[in-house]
């Protein structure tokens, strides 16, 4: 995991996810500016991933659980399509604000890899 | 006679349409979702991980999160059945909360606890009022149940 990445993920996570929050709450459908966010949540999650997996040969270990960080990283990975298949489904404002709630769930669970990587075990 | 035509018209093209699920409840049964998704994996990791460092504190967090499970699922499913489910499931969560939340703070020696970080290793979904978890299962159970007390399902005969 690299610290600043990490820190620059859950930085754009919140903002997408409050961005959502306050498209929904005002009203909007879902749409291209809250599926894009939604859709850079993901890509950096995918990037993450990539990291996790590449770290290792590199000498960047985990303080903490590995296990335990995948199992968050990869219900991250999950999170942000379940929601995104959602809002295609069901057009309504409240899939918005859902992709908003979804968003602030991938940034908690990201700050919590963050602490299992560098803080729960050092 | 045309009024009542209208309204019966109305309330059939209403009824399938509005469910219990609908509007704010689905943010609710989404939130639900992932509260019963973050207390299952990490309840499972725990259990298999460590068990015995906290039997009990682990097993009653995997109880809570078959118990997120199905009140997930009878948020999501109409009924007057799953509507009692619901019930009785936030219920257990609001005491689980309050219960384990007050006796990991008092005396976590009970729950087998020798640390009350609510971030770590021997953090369940309810300890310290779920902290851990942003105050959510306490929050979560008190909105279900406003929301169950605003959406009681209509008899069956005279729905709508």
């Amino acid at each position: 995991m690299i610290e600043w990445f990490t820190t620059v993920q859950i930085v754009v996570a919140c903002a997408a996810g409050l961005l959502c929050l306050v498209l929904g709450l005002a009203g909007r459908l879902p749409g291209d500016v809250s599926m894009g966010a939604v859709a850079v949540v993901e890509l950096l999650l995918i990037a993450q991933l990539v990291v996790a997996i590449v770290a290792a040969p590199f000498g960047n270990q985990p303080t903490g659980s590995l296990a335990e960080f995948y199992i968050y990283l990869i219900s991250a990975v999950i999170l942000p399509v379940a929601g995104g298949f959602w809002a295609l489904i069901e057009h309504s404002r409240w899939s918005t604000v859902i992709l908003g709630v979804v968003c602030l769930a991938v940034a908690v669970m990201l700050y919590r890899m963050s602490q299992i990587w560098f803080i729960q075990g050092a | 006679m045309a009024m009542h035509a209208q309204n019966t018209i109305a309330a059939k093209q209403v009824t399938p349409k509005v469910p219990r699920v609908s509007g704010v409840g689905r943010l609710l049964i989404v939130v639900y979702g992932i509260l019963a998704l973050a207390a299952t994996g990490r309840s499972v990791f725990q259990i298999i991980d460590r068990f015995r460092e906290a039997p009990i504190a682990f097993t009653l967090s995997a109880v809570a999160a078959v118990v997120y499970i199905v009140a997930t699922v009878a948020l999501a499913v109409p009924g007057v059945a799953w509507y009692r489910v619901a019930w009785v499931t936030i219920s257990f969560e609001l005491a689980g909360v309050l219960i384990v939340g007050t006796v990991s703070l008092l005396a976590p020696a009970v729950l087998g606890l020798t640390s009350i970080d609510p971030f770590g290793r021997q953090a369940t979904v309810w300890s310290v009022y779920g902290m851990g978890y942003l105050l959510v299962p306490l929050v979560l159970p008190v909105l279900g149940m406003l929301w169950l007390v605003r959406h009681r399902p209509a008899p069956a005969a005279s729905a709508a």
